[in-house]
């Protein structure tokens, strides 16, 4: 059962648009893949790269993960390539709880943010106080901030209270700590079910929408993206506050950020062009990127092995 | 109870006279049968009976009938609109021999023209019969007019046909029964209301086709007749806004140019053909064509998904 | 560049009053030109009328100028066709029908018809920047939307030469003769398909004029028609103004009428053809209500409604320009509306992120400007997009007008630009009274999340194109035409067919 309004805001939280609006797949489709029309030359195009890499969550998030691992892609968080010192740094480095405390200490006070992925990710399938402790935890070593993953389970078979309760839950461990909400959209099943979580975690207080863990086939794609954007917009209209969004997984190409750039910019418009609201999560990106700003400079195609792989 | 007088002996007495009871053929409007507003009236081709001469007035109120009628028409089944309709070949058999006498009448008044009792059994035989095949019709047209369009993309299209609204009949002067017929079933089959001028000729016929609505179970304001000069009927009939499509039955040269000039101010459908009179015997007078040209496609989308 | 920045005064406040909850389109990240090159378009200084298979110079000796609405520059010389050369090109197209063309086995036409939808495809580039030049339209609208559509309708067509005894339910059909055919302005190649290509394939042969505005795309498919080989008579082009349109339609040798344009020269043309026993189709104006239900996809919706009247800068007979949004989301709907229609990229029709173009002509911007102008003094309230407008050439903010009674000008009259009328309502049944208090009934639009409520509402709407959540949506195999003043007969599909040709 939903959560009615007067419940919900009972408890002292924002409003919930009851119900969530329907979501025409086919439009939506159809808006996503014409905005990937978008032609993006020259100079657009330079800043749209710089503007991706300083919204890049350089993201690890493997079994095989050591500390060596992370502080190599620190580095490249730091600088991506050393031959163009201007660019970057990235806006923060994802890794598991138990890689926070290598990560805080390689990026020091850069500025580059340490994101932890918290809650029993991925699936996020442990009990509530698990899942809390997992999250203190990771803030105790230093994370800036908390990718948390919504109980897919539990959404599934209706029990919105409880995701919407937990996702308070973990905000509060937060504090001040960004959080970020993985609705996991490729288990949801539809763009009416993306809208609906979107809404439940916005009005439940997260700072940031998530598209995926990287885990599942689909992650992210445009269409679905979109779909959370407007959401964010409606939130937006109706309270006045700002959520940002992040697309993840699946995102490896220059065009790819670039169509993703387009979206937020003709959805959300300028406010929305900046880390603090619009994150890339991607592990493979930010080459393609780097190939495709030098080709950019020197108008020759690059190969990859002319790119450090981290 | 001894005095046992015979009750009709007075009638049967040798010289005795009794005066038949002549009857004035009203119009039919909205169900009813109504007198010209005008006060007009005209006589019989066989001089013996009065009928009304219709007016402006009269096209306008039946224009009117038959716009009320609409939605309710086209939202009946269709078939119950094909059992309707059978329902009317079931009454006109049943009332056959009158539908024969008016024929043999108004051929009667014709000069020099035989009457033909055979001739009036043949029209009445193919009108009845012409009645079922339309009632067939009902609910089959629209499978055949209708189409799924395979667009190329995420979408479900198709196209069905609808009524266009109040059509305008002019009605074929001759043959009077199974032109009225074959001119009035294929347009109100598929959910249109009409207004009918009726045949000059022979008024009476078309009458009493109106009481064999009347007695089926036609709603009101479906199917209008009127009587009088078609010549006079056919301007405010085409002019009326209110009319959608008219259809012209053996209407030629200054009159055709003029009506459809008319027709024109609100881009009203036309359709205008000449027949003789055997033409309505044969079997492709009938059928699906003649629909065809009293309906609207409407097309419509839906998202469906690739 | 000089810039005028355009925006009423009651817009402008009205923007600042709903302040911090309105988006904000600027130029945190711009997208650099990118036009389509013109380069590679080889367009001639002029052309003449083509006319039996030869270009031919017109009778009067006159020409006109065809030129850039986005630019005022000129692009080339046209004929300006006259009764001596409608002469021509009718005998020319009887003998092709009597000959050639009227012999040729049925999958031989449909060959041709291939070959042209073929090379449509082949050229479609170059088609579409001569579209947009000619025109004024976005390079994205001629490049996805009129060139595909109209090569899809040659080659769907094509496949019907041969396959018309199936086409009717088993009826005998037989083609016409010589179609005569005027189009509009508004999709200048698409139109040209959409008459040459059933016409064709049915077994007719046509003389064909082009709006004055328009002329280039269709001089080139006459070239393609050459490079198709097709039987020299079959299609004759005849470029001019509304003489030449007038000259063809009442040529006593043509055998059909077929007619896009606007509701008052459609019924001239009918009152011209009366008596006649001419054929006729008609494709004329629409002002369309396009529905919008609390339930809806809202966000899609406003997609569609953007689509609906902006597209094609709302030069489009099917436009949804009477927005009719339930009184509850109205607020709600009309922020999204402005911030989405805020977003919208007016500019250089070359350009490919362009999104509105330029008006087609100074007369057509006029007659917009007038409407306008009617809202505005009737009371109802304006709001313009905050845009540059380009110096030179036509154009013409994204607008829309709430508080619009029902009986107002910019309510009823086909304003044929981008400008769009919002109207509330409060239940299906005045939605619906409202929809269809209008004498044109060519198409409409419902948004609506309830499937039943969908279809009810479609099957009373008195038009002849309904879109559910969705709009201006075309296909070649899909029939087009309209109910009421909006014409009769139908363009695409099976039912298109049937207009040129004789079914017993």
């Amino acid at each position: 059962m939903q959560v009615t309004k007067q419940e919900h805001e009972g408890r002292g939280r924002l409003p919930l648009p009851l119900p969530s609006p329907a979501v025409d797949r086919v439009a939506v489709e159809a808006r996503a893949a014409a905005l990937a029309k978008r032609s993006i030359k020259k100079q657009a195009k330079r800043q749209g790269l710089e503007l991706s890499i300083s919204m890049m969550d350089l993201t690890t998030l493997e079994g095989s993960d050591t500390p060596g691992k992370v502080q190599a892609l620190c580095r490249k968080a730091l600088l991506p390539d050393a031959s163009r010192p201007s660019l970057g740094p990235v806006a923060a480095v994802c890794v598991y709880p138990q890689l926070v405390g290598v990560a805080k200490k390689a990026l020091g006070d850069s500025g580059v943010n340490v994101a932890s992925v918290a809650t029993a990710f991925p699936s996020g399938l442990s009990a509530l106080d698990v899942r809390l402790d997992d999250t203190r935890r990771a803030i105790g070593d230093g994370a800036d901030e908390i990718d948390m993953v919504i109980d897919r389970g539990a959404f599934l078979r209706g029990e919105f209270n409880q995701v919407s309760d937990e996702i308070a839950a973990v905000k509060q461990v937060c504090g001040d700590v960004h959080l970020k909400v993985i609705l996991e959209t490729g288990e949801l099943g539809s763009y009416d079910n993306v809208r609906h979580a979107s809404d439940l975690a916005l009005a439940a207080g997260t700072d940031f929408i998530k598209t995926s863990t990287g885990k599942i086939e689909p992650a992210a794609t445009p269409p679905v993206t979109l779909v959370m954007l407007e959401a964010i917009r409606d939130f937006f209209y109706r309270t006045g506050r700002r959520a940002g969004m992040k697309p993840a997984g699946g995102i490896r190409t220059a065009k790819q950020a670039l169509h993703y750039l387009v979206l937020v910019k003709e959805t959300l418009g300028d406010d929305w062009l900046t880390p603090d609201l619009f994150r890339l999560g991607a592990s493979s990106l930010l080459n393609d990127v780097l190939m495709q700003i030098s080709k950019l400079e020197s108008g020759a195609y690059e190969a990859a092995e002319y790119f450090s792989k981290d | 109870m001894t005095d046992r007088r015979d009750p009709t002996a007075e009638r049967r007495r040798p010289g005795s006279v009794r005066i038949g009871v002549k009857k004035t053929w009203k119009m039919y409007i909205g169900g009813a049968f109504v007198r010209s507003e005008s006060g007009r009236y005209l006589v019989t081709r066989d001089g013996s009976e009065n009928y009304c001469r219709a007016s402006r007035k009269d096209v306008r109120d039946a224009v009117k009938a038959a716009v009320g009628a609409q939605s309710g028409w086209r939202k009946r089944t269709a078939m119950n609109r094909g059992q309707i309709l059978y329902r009317l070949a079931e009454v006109m058999e049943a009332r056959r021999s009158e539908l024969e006498a008016s024929l043999g009448r108004a051929a009667a008044g014709q000069n020099g023209n035989a009457p033909g009792g055979s001739d009036a059994a043949q029209e009445v035989d193919a009108a009845i019969d012409r009645v079922v095949c339309y009632a067939g019709w009902a609910d089959k047209f629209q499978s055949l007019l209708s189409s799924s369009n395979p667009v190329a993309g995420p979408h479900f299209g198709f196209s069905v046909p609808e009524p266009v609204g109040v059509v305008g009949i002019l009605a074929p002067e001759r043959p009077s029964l199974l032109g009225l017929i074959g001119a009035v079933c294929p347009v109100i089959v598929s959910g249109n209301t009409c207004v009918v001028a009726a045949s000059d000729r022979d008024p009476r016929t078309a009458i009493a086709v109106a009481e064999c609505l009347a007695t089926s179970d036609f709603p009101g304001g479906v199917i209008n007749i009127l009587t009088g000069s078609r010549d006079e009927l056919a301007e405010p009939l085409v002019r009326h806004k209110g009319v959608r499509a008219v259809d012209l039955w053996n209407v030629d040269g200054e009159q055709a140019k003029a009506l459809e000039g008319f027709a024109a101010d609100n881009v009203k459908r036309v359709q205008r053909r000449v027949f003789e009179e055997l033409d309505w015997y044969d079997a492709r007078t009938e059928g699906l064509g003649f629909i065809e040209h009293f309906v609207e496609i409407k097309t419509v989308w839906h998202p469906m998904g690739a | 560049m000089t810039i005028k920045l355009v925006e009423p005064e009651a817009a402008a406040s009205q923007n600042r009053r709903q302040g911090e909850r309105r988006l904000n389109f600027g130029d945190a990240w711009t997208y650099a030109p990118a036009p389509e090159s013109p380069d590679h378009v080889r367009l001639q200084d002029r052309y003449e009328l083509f006319i039996d298979g030869k270009w031919q110079a017109p009778s009067s000796g006159k020409y006109y100028t065809s030129t850039n609405p986005a630019t005022e520059a000129s692009i080339a010389e046209v004929g300006h066709a006259g009764e001596a050369d409608v002469e021509k090109a009718v005998a020319a197209a009887r003998k092709a029908f009597e000959g050639e063309w009227g012999s040729l086995r049925p999958i031989e036409r449909g060959k041709y018809l291939f070959r042209i939808a073929r090379v449509l495809q082949e050229r479609a580039r170059e088609f579409a920047i001569v579209e947009s030049m000619d025109g004024g339209k976005p390079i994205k609208e001629s490049r996805d939307f009129d060139l595909p559509q109209a090569s899809n309708f040659f080659f769907y067509c094509a496949g019907w030469a041969d396959k018309l005894q199936y086409a009717f339910n088993g009826r005998s059909v037989s083609a016409l003769g010589v179609a005569g055919q005027v189009i509009p302005w508004n999709f200048p190649l698409l139109m040209a398909a959409w008459k040459i290509a059933p016409a064709l394939a049915c077994g007719n042969t046509v003389v064909l004029k082009p709006a004055e505005t328009t002329p280039l795309t269709a001089l080139l498919l006459a070239k393609v028609v050459e490079e198709a080989e097709l039987p020299p008579g079959v299609v004759n082009i005849l470029t001019g103004f509304g003489d030449t349109g007038a000259a063809l339609v009442k040529h006593p040798g043509i055998d059909k009428v077929a007619f896009t344009g606007s509701t008052a020269v459609g019924k001239q043309i009918q009152k011209v053809l009366a008596g006649t026993g001419k054929r006729m189709t008609m494709e004329l104006g629409g002002k369309a209500a396009n529905i919008v239900f609390a339930d809806a996809a809202l966000d899609q919706a406003v997609e569609g409604i953007i689509n609906g009247i902006y597209f094609n800068q709302g030069h489009v007979c099917c436009a949804g320009s009477r927005l009719l949004v339930e009184e509850s989301i109205h607020d709600q709907l009309l922020d999204k509306l402005k911030d989405r229609m805020q977003s919208l990229r007016l500019g250089d029709p070359l350009d490919k992120n362009t999104d509105v173009g330029a008006i087609n002509s100074k007369a057509q911007l006029e007659r917009i400007k007038h409407l306008v102008e009617a809202g505005e003094a009737e009371g109802a309230e304006r709001f313009s997009i905050r845009c540059d407008l380009p110096e030179k050439g036509y154009f013409f903010p994204p607008t829309l007008f709430t508080r619009v009674a029902q009986s107002s000008r910019i309510a009823q009259e086909e304003i044929f630009g981008p400008v769009l009328s919002v109207l509330t309502f409060r239940t299906e049944a005045e939605a619906l009274d409202k929809a269809n208090n209008t004498f044109y009934g060519l198409s409409a639009g419902i948004w609506s999340n309830k499937g039943s409520r969908l279809f009810d509402i479609a099957t009373k709407l008195e038009a002849g194109v309904i879109w559910g959540n969705t709009y201006n949506q075309f296909d070649a195999t899909s029939p087009f035409g309209g109910y009421k003043e909006s014409g009769f007969g139908r363009e695409g599909g099976r039912h298109g067919l049937a207009a040129y040709l004789n079914i017993d």
